[in-house]
């Protein structure tokens, strides 16, 4: 399939352009037993990014897979200077499982940047990431914005267990205090987190916090978020066709002004506020 | 020169490729300059705010999908401000696509959005009329023809009537829509279909069933494309599973006297521009100038009546 031929046309106001490309993959290694990491090769016109943000892969048909729709991936890492685009992901279908086979040299086509990021309001100092499984992926690259804007960042990773935890070097590497819970040492659940979180609160304080998937979590931080009135964000995720604004299958519902809402994830999203949300 | 003009009725498309309704929004404008399709066409809206069904609202079938989006729609009031005064940013024509459970309320829907900036209509008659027991208007003759001849009254923009696959009855329904004043047709919309996970065994769809489109879809809906341009004298538009130039040239060949684009975009945003491009491409290879040179060019010889207008498979 060939790269763009148009450019687009500058008359929507004030939103960036989407691109469509073909990247070469430059690595797509696993990082333990359930993930792997793809780096692409990518044009820095895609590399404008903002953390939450996602693409969406046209993943090859080879074999028995044939993956017709695309798949939505957050951006995992973006770095302009290197012209690398990183997708950390999970195979747990056929496209995921098309993706895994993807060899150095061979290309993906992407489209995106996509979407709304996370948002770090000015006066948020102190902000807390609470990420589960692959809900990482989201959220690493927060770390990376972070530290530019010269915020203090906690990260609570939570995992099954101490073998799937991921990116504590990449956050520690970035100056993040990384707390690690996992199921099988019996520190993730709810209420061992409501502890930390509380404690974190009481000791440095918390301006924002930002999470991903997991309803257990969303839930919690709802009600921390209620008890001492600080705002958050979460990343969702819904099926997608189109990934930019047309179809309308992606939409979720969410709580406003005490109404309900149906918003699109791929458009709306896939950052909203955390209060807003309702899990699934 | 090359010409990839054509003309549906009283309005000029400056090429015959323009995006099927529900597969297009202003969104697409930050993939490419939506000057360069033929035509900008909606998804289809209603007179009320609607939530459309429950997700999932898609799920993919080999090399094709299905859908069951149904209508989520902002309202007319809200389409009237915020729609179509962005389209009308554009030379290329605006069809407004509407639907309505009612002939009355179609009709009346039809009025209220025959403003300027709207270039034409494109009614949604595949949605299922409550006063026929939820049943198309487009599946029968008869409800089709009552239908048309209400909007035909309620406007003086062209008529698009979008057919439905879902009918044994395609020529009598396209004849129909016809003789009530439709001033083209577009065939088609997608057709019911169904995907169970064997795992689960729940159906795939939140709706249980919903629409096929797609290139698995493609050969039913150039079937119905062929025989619409064979038994009426008003433009048919082409619609369903056009992935390729190749597509978009055997649609031509068939009888469409332009097409429409839609799941495809899903897959590849800018393929309708690079459609055009390659459009021209084939005329230059193939030793052509006009595109009008392979509208309805099939060579089906002396065929009978009793071959093309068949309703069952031999
Ligand atoms: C905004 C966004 C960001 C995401 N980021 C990541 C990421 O960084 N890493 C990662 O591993 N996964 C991520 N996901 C989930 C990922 O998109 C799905 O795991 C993937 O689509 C599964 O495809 P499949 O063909 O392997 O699975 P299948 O189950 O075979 O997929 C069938 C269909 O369901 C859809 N689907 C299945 N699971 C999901 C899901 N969780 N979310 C949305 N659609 C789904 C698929 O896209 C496909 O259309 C993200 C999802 C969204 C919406
Ligand atoms: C997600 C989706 C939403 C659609 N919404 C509408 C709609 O609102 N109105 C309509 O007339 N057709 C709608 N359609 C049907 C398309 O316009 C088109 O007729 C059909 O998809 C066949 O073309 P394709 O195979 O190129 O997609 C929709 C199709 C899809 C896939
Ligand atoms: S995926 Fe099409 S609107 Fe979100």
């Amino acid at each position: 399939m060939n790269s763009v031929t148009a450019q687009p046309s500058l008359r929507f106001d004030g939103i960036k352009p989407i691109h469509g490309d073909e990247c070469t993959i430059k690595s797509n290694r696993p990082v333990n037993g359930e993930y792997r990491l793809m780096v692409l090769a990518a044009s820095s016109k895609l590399l404008d990014c903002e953390p939450g943000q996602f693409f969406h892969l046209l993943c090859p048909v080879t074999g028995d897979l044939h993956p017709y729709l695309r798949r939505p991936m957050s951006i995992y890492g973006y770095y302009p200077d290197a012209g690398e685009l990183h997708f950390l992901y999970k195979v747990t279908g056929e496209g995921t499982s098309a993706l895994a086979t993807l060899n150095p040299g061979d290309t993906l086509n992407v489209l995106g940047p996509l979407g709304r990021g996370f948002d770090i309001l000015p006066r948020w100092t102190n902000l807390l990431l609470v990420a589960r499984g692959v809900g990482l992926a989201t959220l690493a690259p927060l770390a990376l914005k972070a530290r530019r804007l010269n915020r203090r960042l906690t990260a609570i990773c939570s995992a099954r267990s101490e073998d799937v935890l991921m990116s504590l070097d990449y956050f520690r590497s970035l100056d993040v205090d990384v707390i690690a819970v996992t199921d099988a040492d019996g520190t993730s659940n709810v209420d061992h987190l409501r502890f930390i979180i509380e404690r974190l609160i009481r000791e440095d304080g918390i301006d924002a916090m930002y999470t991903c998937g997991s309803n257990r979590i969303l839930n919690l931080l709802q009600a921390v978020g209620k008890t001492h009135d600080i705002p958050g964000q979460i990343a969702l995720e819904q099926q997608m066709a189109c990934g930019i604004g047309m179809c309308q299958c992606c939409v979720r519902a969410f709580t406003r002004n005490g109404a309900i809402v149906n918003e699109r994830v791929c458009r709306e999203g896939p950052v909203f506020d955390l209060q807003e949300a309702i899990g699934c | 020169m090359l010409n990839l003009e054509t003309q549906i009725g009283s309005l000029t498309l400056k090429n015959p490729i323009m995006p099927a309704s529900g597969t297009f929004s202003e969104e697409l404008a930050q993939v490419f300059d939506l000057e360069l399709i033929g035509a900008h066409v909606t998804k289809t809206i209603t007179r009320q705010k609607r939530s459309g069904n429950p997700t999932p609202r898609v799920c993919e079938v080999r090399g094709s999908m299905l859908n069951s989006i149904g209508i989520p729609s902002k309202g007319v009031e809200a389409f009237k401000t915020h729609v179509i005064p962005f389209y009308r940013q554009y030379d290329a024509p605006l069809i407004v696509s509407i639907s309505a459970d009612t002939a009355d309320e179609f009709a009346w829907l039809c009025e209220e959005i025959s403003v300027p900036g709207v270039d034409a209509v494109e009614v949604n008659i595949s949605c299922p009329n409550i006063e026929e027991d939820g049943k198309a208007f487009a599946m029968r003759p008869s409800t089709t023809e009552a239908v048309i001849r209400k909007l035909r009254s309620a406007t003086d923009l062209p008529l698009w009537a979008k057919l439905t696959p879902n009918t044994g009855e395609t020529i009598d329904v396209a004849k129909s829509a016809e003789a009530a004043g439709a001033d083209a047709l577009v065939v088609s919309n997608t057709l019911l279909a169904m995907a169970i996970d064997i795992t689960t065994r729940r159906p795939k769809l939140g709706n249980l069933m919903g629409g096929l489109s797609g290139p698995a879809f493609k050969p039913i809906a150039l079937r119905m494309a062929y025989q619409c341009a064979k038994s009426v004298t008003i433009p048919v538009i082409g619609c369903g599973g056009i992935s390729t130039v190749e597509d978009v040239v055997e649609y031509l060949i068939a009888g469409a006297t332009a097409v429409q684009v839609g799941t495809a975009t899903f897959i590849e945003p800018q393929i309708m521009v690079r459609m055009v491009d390659q459009l021209e491409a084939y005329l230059n290879a193939q030793g052509l100038t006009d595109i009008r040179q392979l509208i309805g060019s099939v060579e089906d010889g002396e065929a009978s009546d009793g071959l093309v207008f068949m309703e069952a498979a031999p």
